[in-house]
């Protein structure tokens, strides 16, 4: 199990950023979670107390497979199946740009949890700005879509994030920015590729 | 019958119960003996014990076929066998036909030993708890300490809940499938429609109809039909029928013109003779009756308070009886307790018969869940 664990974490850097910003045996709510390996790896690095909320059958059959709680719901429609701050936190890991509402899901964060982390490919990396200068969308590591393809609807960067919390009340704790196993401080909002927020309601 | 990875034969258990069963409506079953048949084999440590509790209709023979009868195959042989998504090889299943009912366990249409006649319409209510008691005390007998799991769909879902919570400690998981924490008013007119079916029909006398050597077979019809319709959807329906005529014309009476006509009176007529109608009765009544939060002022969450298991919540897109809406409601009260729950709406045409049916992705998930338990 260690030996899979630190293959994960190698090959998931982001797993560990967000494990490190969450108490162990907390009670987390992971949005959009996919196969559930996330909180797999939460449960097993930190016996956090977790669900996931994913739409897809695919995933859904692949949470039960891996042993952790799943509920089949469309965020679209918000989390009204979670209570009013039921949990520690809730995470949002590389689904906000393909969220139609955005600003609902971040409330709705913010409601049934004390802390909300989410994670998303930054649209201001270097690499995106150059080929959008070349006249290209940008097809990356982090944004591997083709324009007419790609489930993203609502792509942005660190500073256009960092302006939405600030227009809707909602306060960051922390930020941490990647770019692939390294940690991004000079420029973050040029050489980032992948960003971390942790927040709070103001 | 070709299934290579069915039980194979099987057959009915009996066990008689002298212990007085004291039951929610006041009345008390001085005896009574329950039908239920196993597969698979109890491990030493008794720790994979799987009780699956049937619907309105079902009973005991839940999976595989009976020596004397290789076409009476278990109403849930898709689901139960060596290899399949509750595997016999792993778990020691166990169906067991609910007192009240006509399959063989204590039920209206047995003789009752005080008076010597028909119980008849003097066979007492009986509830989802009472029916809780019954497997708690069978489980004892069994010298099963804790269920590894529960499962059940419809009102054998519900039974499974209550299980869950008339003795928390008895069950490890609960796999609850096209079920709802209590029945809609909607739900409650359809079940009293087929009761006045039934209670209406002159051969009933008033439930007596064993000494009279008749059954209120026009009745008992109606409701199925009735319920039959409730239980599948308009599109099943549509594309299974659609306004297919039996001639190829119309002829302009009241005889069988339509396909569905055709198919609901002879799903009717077949279960008329087939199953007791004071059962019928009995079983739509704990229906209606099932509603755990109704000691708790409507508060689901605090009706499941007392859990302990995990469970597994399922429902099917086009069930309209026991929609998804539904069973949300059953994991919003579980998540509200912490508990462990996972959930899925499984895409279906089939109505609330879906649960029976044999669909790749839904089994795909009871297999999955039902591998993830530690025995």
């Amino acid at each position: 199990m260690a030996k899979l664990l630190s293959s994960l974490t190698l090959s998931r850097p982001d797993f560990a950023t967000i494990a490190a910003w969450i108490r162990p045996e907390s009670k987390v709510l992971d949005l959009g979670c996919g196969d559930g390996t996330l909180l797999q790896y939460l449960q097993d690095t930190l016996g956090v107390h977790g669900y996931g909320v994913e739409i897809d059958d695919a995933n859904i059959l692949a949470c039960l497979n891996n042993g952790v709680n799943v509920v089949q719901s469309d965020l679209e429609s918000g989390l009204s199946g979670f209570e009013s701050d039921s949990f520690d936190y809730v995470i949002l890991s590389q689904t906000l740009q393909a969220m139609r509402h955005t600003e609902k899901i971040i409330q709705e964060m913010l409601r049934a949890g004390k802390e909300g982390i989410v994670t998303f490919p930054n649209f201001g990396h270097w690499k995106n700005r150059l080929q959008v200068s070349l006249g290209h969308m940008p097809v990356s590591q982090t944004l591997p879509y083709e324009w007419f393809d790609t489930p993203n609807v609502h792509l942005c960067t660190l500073s256009d994030f960092e302006q939405f919390c600030h227009q809707h009340g909602v306060h960051i704790l922390e930020r941490r920015v990647m770019s692939g196993n390294r940690r991004i401080t000079l420029a973050p909002n040029f050489f980032g590729m992948l960003a971390f927020y942790r927040f709070t309601r103001r | 019958m070709h299934d290579s990875d069915s039980i194979g034969i099987v057959a009915p258990l009996r066990i008689y119960f002298d212990t007085p069963l004291s039951l929610e409506s006041g009345a008390v079953l001085d005896n009574y003996e329950l039908v239920y048949e196993t597969y698979g084999e109890l491990n030493a440590t008794r720790s994979n014990a799987v009780l699956i509790c049937h619907a309105l209709s079902g009973n005991h023979h839940v999976a595989g076929v009976y020596a004397d009868n290789p076409k009476n195959v278990g109403w849930w042989n898709n689901m139960i066998g060596p290899g399949k998504p509750i595997d016999t090889h792993k778990f020691f299943v166990i169906g067991v036909n609910h007192i009240g009912g006509c399959h063989g366990s204590t039920g209206p249409a047995n003789i009752n030993k005080k008076t010597g006649k028909h119980y008849g319409a003097d066979f007492p209510m009986v509830t989802t708890v009472d029916w809780a008691e019954t497997y708690v005390r069978l489980a004892d007998k069994l010298g099963i300490d804790q269920f590894a799991a529960v499962v059940g769909g419809s009102l054998g879902g519900m039974s499974a809940m209550q299980l869950a919570l008339y003795s928390p400690e008895k069950v490890r998981h609960a796999v609850i499938i096209a079920a709802a924490a209590k029945l809609t008013a909607q739900n409650i007119a359809f079940n009293d429609v087929a009761r006045q079916a039934i209670i209406t029909d002159p051969d009933f006398h008033g439930g007596d109809y064993y000494s009279h050597g008749t059954l209120p077979r026009r009745g008992l019809r109606l409701a199925r039909m009735l319920g039959h319709i409730t239980y599948l959807s308009n599109d099943s329906m549509a594309e299974k029928f659609g306004r297919e005529l039996r001639t190829g014309s119309l002829s302009f009476n009241f005889d069988v013109e339509f396909q569905i006509e055709s198919y609901l009176r002879y799903q009717g007529d077949k279960f008329a003779e087939q199953f007791d109608a004071n059962t019928y009765l009995l079983m739509t009544k704990a229906l209606d009756y099932f509603d755990p939060a109704r000691d708790y002022d409507d508060d689901l969450s605090a009706a499941f308070r007392c859990a302990k298991a995990n469970f597994l919540v399922l429902s099917f897109s086009s069930d309209w009886r026991f929609s998804p809406e539904r069973s949300r409601a059953i994991v919003k009260a579980l998540l509200d307790n912490e508990l462990n729950v996972s959930y899925a709406e499984i895409l279906s045409r089939h109505g609330h018969d879906s649960f029976l049916m044999k669909d790749e992705h839904y089994h795909q998930l009871v297999r999955a869940y039902m591998n993830k338990i530690d025995i």
